[in-house]
This record gives structure tokens, sequence and C-alpha cells, in this order.
């Protein structure tokens, strides 16, 4: 069962690691703006997420957490 | 089970680049090597002028800042100073390295001086708003080439890994991107054998990084890494320009 977490207030929205997600289950979360007033990057299915890390390796900054 | 974490090497703290500029990819893939090395102790990171001048503020490792394009002069010093125990690595752009810092780069490139340089090339000046630099692309258009730079009036980019594969001191020298997820995966095995020819006393090691710089550019993060892809790849292509060791043993 894998698992991503971002952390989200270091999030910028650019967008980098929904394109490179093999499933396309990464999205910008439009209805939320975080701290630095970014839309933030989120996961709509975890469940079909198979912590592959490719999200976590193309973050510009680092805030994607993976665990299998 | 964890499969991926932000690496020790690397502060937990929001890098200050632009949303998807490609130097946190490179910085992190340098503080994974350092981890992954185990030499976070003794490694000591020479900062430049540029977009990385704060780059000590993320690395988890003893941080100089060199005054501009003098960071190979200054990692001679510091590696000289105790060549056993210190692994010294500079982080430098193009704008660094290849303008200003050209001589330092050539000179200690030709002493063979047993350090590392991560040399992010992203064909701007990305600091101070996009201006041209050495290694901007004939016809790319910068705030002082609005029509396209002018080989004939500005000369032709500089190609510093062939240019540095000529001298006979260089140890090794790769080109790699960070524009996909397997080319990220290559330029991190280049960076490791960068900082384990230093560990090995081999010699000068020096990886040019083809980087992104969507602000300047004026793209987005995606146009920018396909611009990448299609422009610059062209002009500067991907590969290990210099193996003396290999080549040693080929002969």
């Amino acid at each position: 069962m894998a698992k991503v977490t971002f952390k989200t207030d270091n999030c910028k929205g650019c967008g980098l690691c929904i394109d490179v997600c093999p499933k396309k289950i990464l999205r910008l979360a439009n209805d939320k703006i975080n701290k630095k007033g970014h839309h933030p990057a989120e996961i709509f299915d975890q469940d079909a997420c198979i912590g592959c890390a490719s999200c976590a390796i193309m973050c510009p900054d680092c805030i994607i957490k993976v665990e299998r | 089970m964890v499969v991926f974490d932000k690496p020790h090497a690397l502060i937990d703290v929001p890098l200050h680049y632009c949303p998807g500029c490609t130097h946190g990819i490179v910085h992190r893939l340098v503080a994974e090597v350092i981890d992954e090395l185990g030499i976070e102790g003794r490694t000591i990171g020479i900062a430049p002028v540029g977009c990385s001048v704060m780059a000590y503020n993320y690395f988890n490792c003893d941080m100089i800042e060199a005054a501009h394009g003098r960071a190979p002069a200054v990692a001679t010093g510091v590696k000289r100073s105790d060549p056993e125990n210190h692994v010294v690595f500079t982080y430098q752009g193009d704008g660094d390295l290849a303008s200003i810092g050209m001589a330092e780069t050539v000179h200690a490139a030709a002493r063979n001086e047993n350090i590392t340089i991560i040399f992010i090339n992203n064909a701007i000046y990305g600091m101070t708003g996009g201006q041209m630099a050495p290694t901007s692309l004939p016809g790319q258009v910068t705030q002082t080439s609005p029509y396209g730079r002018d080989p004939k009036l500005c000369g032709y980019p500089i190609k510093v890994c062939e240019m540095l594969s000529e001298l006979e001191g260089p140890e090794y020298l790769e080109r790699v991107t960070v524009n996909s997820v397997p080319h990220i995966r290559a330029a991190k095995k280049a960076i490791k054998k960068a900082f384990q020819n230093q560990l090995d006393g081999k010699g000068f090691s020096l990886i040019e990084v083809i980087s992104s710089c969507p602000t300047n550019w004026g793209m987005t993060p995606q146009a920018a890494l396909q611009w990448i892809e299609d422009k610059m790849l062209p002009y500067y292509p991907l590969g290990v320009y210099k193996d003396r060791s290999a080549q040693k043993e080929a002969e």
C-alpha cells in the first residue's frame, strides 16, 4: 500500500509532479491556497498509487515523501 | 517503509527558487550523494554568485561564499589545506563559471585540482533578470538580445565540457540534464561518480547540468523542460566528454 504525502506549505504549484505521474492521480488543488499563495499539489486517488516516487524525484522543492 | 524523503544533507527550509526551477532538483541530488557516501561531516561546499548564491542556506555542511566566479580558486585553497579529509565541491551557474570565472575554471581543470564542480547551465543570467549569458543559444531572446542572439555580433555559445576535454588535466567531464525522471537518475549517477573520483584522489571532475529557467525564458515549467529537449540538447549533447581512468584501462 503506497502512500504519498505533500508538505503543502512549501509547494510552489509548478505542477511538474503531475506530468510525470504514470497513474495520473495528482492535481493542483484549485480550492486551496497555501501560505505562499499557490495552489498546492495533491493526490486524489491514494489507492491507485504504486509508490514509484517519480513525483518525488521530479519535485524541485523536495516536498514529497513516498512510503510503501 | 520510506521509499523517498528529503535527504539529511539538505536543510529542511523552503528554497527561494522560482516555481519549476530545476536548481532544487540538483541541490537534492548533491545532498543525496553526500548522504550516500557518508561524507556530510567533512564536506565543504563553495557557493557561487547567481541564483544559487544562497546555496549555503540549504546544504547541511560547511559552506563558503566565493567572489563572483572564483569558486574553483577558493575550492583549491580549501582542498589543499587538508587534502586527506576535506571533500570540496563548488556549485556554479553559467554566468559564474563560464563568464567571469572562466579563467579559474580552465586553470583548475588544467592543474587537475582534486575538486568536484557542479555546473548549472540554463543559458541565461537568472538572478539579474534574464540577460544573455555566454551559453545562450543563437537566436535566443533575452533581455539584452531582444531580437535573438546574433552570433555575428555576440559570438557563439561556449561548450564548456567540449572545451575542457581538450586539456590534459581534467579527470572526468560529463554533461547531464534534469528534464525527466530517467535523466535525473542518470544525473545523480554522474554526480556520485564526480564525488567518488575526489574521494579516490583521481582529480578534477565537472558535471554540467542542463537546467531550465522558466521565469526568464518566459515559459511555464512544463514548456521549459520541453525547450531543453527541443532546443538545448541538440546544441549541448549529453554524454561523457572525458573519463581518464576509463581511457587508461581501455589502453
